[in-house]
């Protein structure tokens, strides 16, 4: 019989520490496959953030490191300084990357540092219990936005993929879901795409990827996905923000 | 053959860990580590290394955390005030045992404060800036010779132990102009089984600092502390001047022992017996120093309120024996200054001198 679907050799077989339904998992396992298929096991460095992915490490057999809350890229950029051969590949939520990691992912982009970033945004920090985080939308209720968020008090979500594609030294961003086939592929495509980039030296390439919640949003997972398109579109649609292109520098 | 020049001390620690084999350096310009910076940024390109100016201190210290978990050598030099911003990192490499060396030229705080000689980070830097149970080796040069070999000295010892480790200098220290021998430069043979570099023919390696459990980072923490305790017993570190016959020990360390040093002399030149124990590691302290010295007063002076004194009080039988001096702000005693706390000394305590 022919095999058209198998369990990427990179996971180990324990079992992912998410929910039901989220979307951590969905993307974890993207990247396996990625990482399978560009041939990079023994290449890959994965730099995890502190959040729901913080176990990630024991899912992946290539080597890893799990970084203080926002410090992803700092680790990443002396990675990739140090071994400029080897992917590296920089995962982080929006608590991390956008509260906590602000000034170390702009100033990776910045000064274009060559690694590849897969910002998980999910709209809420899940770990922690499902407090409001910088990209929760407007009027979203969180266990501190009670009342919703509210622009007097917490301003507008941030839209990172947008923000970060006008630094001169970000090389790619892009924004996809992960809460339907289809947009699984795409985004399986846009991943491939920021590790490629990465590996022929081009600058700092980042995917954004709406992820749901269904525990932190506080709904059931099928009803998680179709927010994705009915909450989240609205205020993260899809694109490509920037793409310099194969012949870029 | 070593290199014989004339430099100045911060200058001196930079070519000295490029010398050994340190071509990583991330930084954040401050008075007075400054130098330190403007050194790597020049050298790095003809030496193939990387110089990174980094947009904080919080940044800086984790790049080097990067470095260190590729297996490299990395450093970063600051003041006080970045070592603040740094501290989480220090905690982190200490869980995640990554080696690094650190620098602070110290300056006088709290705040912003000012940019001067000081050593009002004693606390910071020997009892933990950042969070949670862990040590780190501090060590505490008082000439430019010794930041040069402290330089050295301190790598061997991070990747010895797996384990950052800390050089306190000053604002002092970092801007005198002294004669130093350069040793020959290294290219120092580390390979380390745990580093970050791509699972080829082995198994991935890890390196976190999540607990999965309490029972599992209880066991953890506790290998930690089993590796804080061999660096307590290994690698305790001082210089001791004419402590045998001493009535009165002074205890100095780092700009503060080049001062304690001369009024110790000017002691002895008028029949005082006075002798000096000059801590080298702060941490772990050089508590082995004050064995058989029971009978002894001590005298501890600092560029603080009284910090590393606390550490003497916990070295000696007798805390009603340590007395302490100190000035803050940046100020500096003069060796005459110092030496009439002597006098005062030997008057309360009834000393024998002909004074
Ligand atoms: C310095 C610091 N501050 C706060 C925390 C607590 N903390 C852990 S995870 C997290 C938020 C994670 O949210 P996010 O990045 O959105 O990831 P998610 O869990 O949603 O995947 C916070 C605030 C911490 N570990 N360290
Ligand atoms: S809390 Fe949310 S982000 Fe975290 S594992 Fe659960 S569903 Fe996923």
């Amino acid at each position: 019989m022919k095999v058209v679907y198998k369990r990427p050799e990179l996971l180990t077989d324990a079992h992912f520490s998410y929910c039901g339904g989220c979307g951590h998992g969905i993307i974890n396992k993207l990247l396996a496959e990625i990482i399978e298929e560009e041939k990079l096991s023994e290449k890959a460095i994965l730099v995890w953030p502190i959040g729901c992915s913080v176990y990630a490490d024991q899912n992946f057999k290539v080597d890893s490191i799990c970084a203080l809350h926002g410090r992803a890229p700092s680790v990443g950029t002396g990675l990739k300084r140090a071994l400029p051969e080897n992917a590296v590949i920089v995962y982080q939520g929006d608590g991390d990357l956008v509260s906590e990691g602000m000034a170390e992912i702009m100033h990776a982009a910045i000064r274009g540092e060559k690694f590849s970033v897969i910002f998980v945004n999910n709209a809420i920090f899940g770990m922690t219990g499902g407090q409001m985080a910088p990209t929760t939308l407007l009027g979203q209720e969180t266990t501190t936005s009670p009342y919703g968020r509210k622009v007097e008090t917490s301003g507008y979500p941030v839209k990172m993929a947008e923000l970060i594609s006008n630094v001169q030294g970000c090389y790619f961003s892009e924004r996809v879901y992960v809460n339907n086939p289809k947009n699984i592929m795409n985004a399986k495509k846009a991943i491939r795409k920021a590790i490629q980039y990465q590996m022929e030296g081009k600058g700092l390439s980042f995917v954004e990827v709406v992820s749901q919640c269904p525990t932190g949003w506080g709904v059931k997972p099928l009803d998680s996905l179709k927010m994705v398109e009915t909450e989240m579109s609205k205020e993260y649609p899809l694109g490509v923000f920037k793409d310099m292109g194969v012949n870029g520098n | 053959m070593g290199e014989k020049v004339f430099m100045q001390g911060n200058m001196a620690l930079a070519e000295a860990a490029i010398r050994a084999g340190c071509k990583y350096y991330f930084g954040y310009p401050i008075t007075p580590a400054s130098e330190i910076l403007e050194y790597y940024a020049e050298k790095m390109p003809e030496e193939n290394g990387v110089f990174v100016q980094a947009e904080t201190e919080v940044s800086a210290s984790n790049m080097i955390a990067g470095v260190a978990a590729a297996g490299k050598r990395a450093m970063m030099a600051t003041s006080g005030p970045g070592i603040s911003l740094g501290a989480e990192a220090i905690s982190f490499m200490c869980a995640a045992q990554l080696p690094a060396v650190l620098v602070n030229v110290m300056r006088p705080g709290p705040g912003d404060g000012d940019i001067v000689a000081c050593q009002g980070d004693y606390f910071q830097a020997v009892k933990g800036a950042g969070h949670g149970d862990y040590n780190t080796i501090v060590l505490a040069p008082y000439s430019a010779q010794e930041m040069v070999d402290f330089a050295f000295e301190a790598f061997e010892l991070a990747e010895k132990y797996r384990n950052p480790v800390m050089i306190l200098s000053d604002g002092g220290l970092a801007k005198m102009m002294e004669s130093v021998e350069l040793p020959d430069r290294i290219t120092p043979d580390i390979q380390f089984p745990w580093a970050l570099t791509g699972a080829k023919n082995r198994s991935a390696n890890v390196i976190t600092t999540c607990a999965k459990s309490p029972k599992q980072w209880e066991e953890y923490n506790l290998v930690l502390q089993e590796k804080f305790k061999k660096m307590k017993d290994a690698e305790q570190k001082w210089e001791s001047y004419k402590t045998e016959d001493a009535d009165v020990i002074v205890v100095a360390f780092g700009i503060s022992a080049r001062i304690a040093l001369s009024a110790v002399k000017m002691a002895r030149e008028n029949n005082m017996k006075v002798g000096m124990i000059r801590p080298i590691t702060l941490w772990p302290f050089p508590e082995k120093a004050f064995k058989g010295l029971e009978d002894k007063y001590f005298f501890v002076t600092e560029l603080n309120a009284g910090q590393m004194v606390e550490d003497v009080r916990l070295s000696v039988k007798d805390k009603e024996k340590v007395s302490f001096y100190g000035r803050l702000g940046g100020m500096t005693p003069t060796p005459k200054e110092l030496y009439e706390k002597l006098i005062e000394l030997y008057k309360e305590h009834k000393l024998d001198a002909n004074i």
